[in-house]
């Protein structure tokens, strides 16, 4: 069955905390409730927290916003979060999502999407490659705190 | 970055197969477009065989055809059948064992380069690089 790609409902967030604790490993229930709030409710101040379903089963989601002027950056799409259920992989559910969340920065007015990724996170590099992204002229830099 | 040769000839021939994977395209065939040795594209050809990349086929109308999975093969896999990217930098052994601040600063540097430059290669799939052609040819 096709997923149907619609904004993340209230009742969905036990789903979408087990399909990223089964593919991170690593369960985070308080910071699941935060993003709801933040971007979850339809969309929201630029932020869209979209879900893809079928059969009344969540099979993935994506979390963006469109960002405006970081370090002197026209505003653009930012994507920081997608995952499909490893179940439902490799039937377009990836592609749909990434699609209906480009589609609203599009109607924002936003012809740029953006997303950053670690480098040894190759099934997501290879994911956002053959969707035709290509290397940005930034690069992530990081320091850590003593 | 600059890839070898026998690298570059490897991709030129594994691209031109996966664009037409029904074909058996001919060592002849693929140096003609690309202006390269024959001779030295067919012992390419022939690693490439041996890596299960593409598949010899004999007799009238033979060549070598695509056997990969386009999606799953990526540009790393076959650039490592031929060289190996980001190879340790080696200093003097004097040099080393003196643990020269520069010399292993910059090795830092370089390493994080090789790193990046693997990152991408390995991301990208011989299908990716395919469709990224075909909107070059569209615009």
């Amino acid at each position: 069955m096709k997923a149907r790609v619609r904004n993340v409902r209230a009742g969905d967030l036990a789903q979408v905390a087990a399909i990223d604790a089964e593919i991170t490993r690593l369960p985070k229930p308080g910071y699941w409730a935060g993003i709801y709030r933040r971007y979850g409710g339809g969309r929201r101040q630029q932020r869209f927290f979209l879900v893809a379903e079928a059969a009344g089963r969540i099979e993935g989601f994506v979390i963006g916003e469109v960002r405006d002027w970081e370090f002197g950056s026209p505003r653009c799409g930012w994507v920081f979060a997608i995952s499909v259920r490893p179940g439902a992989r490799l039937a377009g559910v990836g592609s749909r999502l990434l699609e209906a969340i480009c589609e609203g920065f599009r109607r924002l007015g936003v012809g740029k999407v953006r997303t950053m990724l670690a480098r040894d996170n190759q099934l997501i590099l290879s994911f956002f490659r053959s969707q035709g992204l290509m290397a940005a002229p930034f690069i992530p830099l990081e320091i850590d705190l003593e | 970055m600059k890839l070898q040769k026998n690298t570059l000839f490897a991709l030129y021939s594994v691209l031109e197969s996966a664009s037409h994977p029904e074909r058996q395209l001919s060592a002849a065939e693929i140096a003609r477009k690309y202006g390269i040795s024959p001779h030295h594209l067919a012992k390419v050809l022939h690693t490439l065989a041996r890596a299960g990349v593409v598949e010899s086929v004999r007799g009238v109308g033979g060549g070598y055809r695509f056997a990969g999975n386009a999606k799953r093969l990526t540009l790393m896999d076959v650039i490592a059948l031929f060289e190996s990217i980001g190879a340790p930098a080696r200093g003097s052994r004097r040099r080393q064992a003196a643990g020269i601040a520069v010399e292993r600063a910059l090795e830092s540097v370089l390493a994080e380069i090789d790193e990046i430059a693997k990152a991408t290669l390995r991301s990208i799939s011989i299908a990716t690089l395919l469709k990224l052609m075909e909107r070059q040819r569209r615009r």
